[in-house]
């Protein structure tokens, strides 16, 4: 039996996510027996299905129609859920992204399929799948089995490993038609307004994050030129959100996003429980605060007690000396 | 217009949350409070019934630890609350505890609009509003952080969505089911009536039967999905290092030569 695994794109970009999860499928592949089949879904991507074969799947699904052209979920569940039952695999992958939380959940309903979401770990025991699940907003660790035929499961963006390409690697996707037409789809996209661009946060290998201390939109200013020269994103908590000083998309924590990057520079933040859901399985913690008993001390590998608006310049000046950029 | 929103109570979030000796999550002495996204859910549903007329009702389907939710969807403002229970949703999967809302709200007849919080902070899971859609048959809109126009008489709405690329402007039909995002709205406090009145009101409380469902069907005996553990995430001690130096210029030049060494950057 198979493992499906969708690979997501966005303007025939891939989401670093879905070599991931295709990561993670080939791990359950090996366990359960059977090949890794890729699902492509959008309008011209037939190189999206090639980079599938590079890396590393068995078969490709493609759905290549102007239906499909930007991401509907009626249209994208419809297509899944008819693609799950007639191929019948028995797990489907993707990464938990605002879309493949959202195909993979209502496609599943509509099977009648288990549903493990946002996992950080699987294993396969006796013939079942079993899912680690971080749960109370990482508080807590989860684990869960599930007893359907067909599982579907979404993997959290930097918790498995994607495999190396090898562009070599070419076949012939196998063509499949969408499900629904587009009378059929009470949902129509009016435009679409494109992000300032930059790092997405919960893929990003390093995150420069401000907190209340940061004090005004301004303030965000040397965070941002620290995390051009790393090639990072920036990051804010809820009170520099709330206070006006950055967007919501970029807010780490309880009620933002989820992070788990190599490195997390956090600057002017105290580290309040909430704030800590959201970062604190970063691999390397780094705090930079005025208050020497800021609980995100507690947290971090490396401490610098001190002003951040002299600590981040520094910082960055010492990077761009240092790794020559 | 007739709007339902979902609610459920989950432990304060500022609350440390860990498992016991005995294997059970606890919170101490913590209260529960309303799931937080669900605030947002609850504020936009009072915010078109004061724009269009209608009423709210706030929703859960869950034990009485919820009456906790419901009670402030109420001193909110919101205008009927109703708990969903049975013995035999013990153990449901979230797919199980949406069939029986998707029941309730299609016993309703009226129901417009369904708005629901991003996820649940507890179990982190969104599936709940996205099979209530799949069972009702209407489309979801998710992630949603503003509502462009709503049209109750054609029965039309158009909404943003706030994803990973940016912001699409989607347009449907309604009725819809709307998951909602913190960036919505300004959740409002509850009002000194309020708290009052939700202090006075009763939770009517329906079973599976009352909903012509079955244990079986939707119940624990018909999860797909169990959990078999639930523990404390390993403590890994940091071992915080101060970096203490003269100059800022200094400290800076060390980190920057530890972090390399670590190769993180």
């Amino acid at each position: 039996m198979s493992v499906f695994v969708l690979i997501e794109q966005f303007n025939g970009r891939a989401a670093p996510v879905s070599w991931e999860a295709l990561g993670a499928a080939q791990q359950l592949a090996e366990a359960v027996g059977g090949p890794v089949t890729a699902v492509v879904f959008g309008h011209n991507v037939g190189d999206m299905a090639q980079a599938a074969f590079a890396h590393g799947a068995d078969d490709v699904l493609l759905a290549d129609h102007a239906t499909l052209a930007s991401y509907r979920l009626e249209p994208y569940a419809a297509l899944l859920a008819g693609l799950v039952e007639a191929h019948k695999p028995r797990v489907v992958v993707a990464g938990a992204t605002t879309r493949g939380r959202d195909v993979l959940g209502s496609a599943a309903f509509d099977v009648g399929a288990g549903l493990l979401a946002d996992v950080t770990a699987l294993d396969v025991a006796d013939g079942a799948i079993q899912a680690t699940r971080p749960v109370y907003a990482g508080k807590l660790l989860s684990t869960e089995v599930s007893a359907a035929d067909v599982t579907f499961i979404t993997v959290r963006a930097r918790a498995f490993q994607a495999p190396e390409p090898d562009p070599g690697r070419r076949a012939e996707p196998v063509t499949v038609s969408p499900v629904l037409s587009e009378d059929e789809i009470v949902t129509k996209e009016a435009r679409f307004e494109g992000a300032a661009g930059g790092v997405s946060l919960t893929d990003a290998a390093i995150i420069v994050s401000g907190g209340r201390a940061v004090g005004s939109p301004e303030g965000f200013a040397p965070l941002h030129a620290l995390a051009d020269v790393l090639g990072a994103a920036v990051g804010a908590t809820r009170a520099a959100v709330d206070a006006g000083y950055i967007p919501y998309a970029h807010q780490v924590g309880q009620t933002g996003k989820v992070v788990s990057p190599d490195l997390y520079i956090a600057c002017g933040i105290s580290g309040a429980i909430q704030h800590q859901a959201g970062m604190r399985t970063a691999k390397v913690i780094v705090a930079i605060n005025k208050d020497p008993d800021a609980p995100i001390f507690k947290l971090a590998r490396y401490g610098i007690v001190g002003d951040l608006f002299e600590i981040v310049p520094a910082l960055t000046q010492a990077f761009r000396a240092k790794l020559g950029r | 217009m007739h709007i339902v929103t979902i609610t459920k109570s989950t432990p304060d979030t500022a609350a440390p949350v860990e498992v016991d000796a005995a294997g059970n999550v606890t919170w101490g002495d913590a209260p529960v409070v309303v799931n937080p996204w669900d605030e947002y859910a609850i504020e936009e549903a009072l915010r078109l019934r004061e724009a269009h007329g209608g009423s709210v009702t706030v929703i859960s389907v869950g034990p009485e630890l919820d009456n906790d939710a419901l009670k402030h969807g109420v001193a909110m403002g919101c205008d009927a609350p109703l708990r969903i229970w049975d013995d035999a949703l013990d153990g449901a999967d979230a797919f199980g505890l949406a069939r029986a809302a998707a029941a309730a709200i299609a016993q309703m007849g009226d129901v417009a609009l369904v708005i629901t919080g991003k996820e649940a902070v507890d179990v982190n899971t969104d599936a709940l509003h996205l099979g209530l859609a799949r069972a009702l048959g209407w489309p979801a809109l998710t992630f949603v952080s503003r509502i462009v126009e709503i049209d109750p008489e054609a029965r039309t709405i158009t909404i943003e969505r706030l994803i990973e690329e940016g912001r699409q402007v989607v347009a449907s039909r309604l009725p819809a089911v709307l998951s909602v995002v913190k960036d919505i709205n300004e959740p409002r406090y509850p009002s000194f009536k309020g708290v009052r009145i939700a202090a006075r009101t009763e939770i009517p409380v329906r079973s599976l039967a009352d909903l012509g469902l079955s244990g079986d069907e939707v119940g624990g005996a018909a999860a797909r999905t169990r959990r078999t553990a639930i523990y404390n995430p390993p403590q890994e001690a940091a071992a915080l290092e101060l970096i203490a130096a003269g100059s800022a210029a200094e400290a800076a030049s060390l980190l920057v030569d530890k972090l390399i060494a670590e190769g993180v950057v």
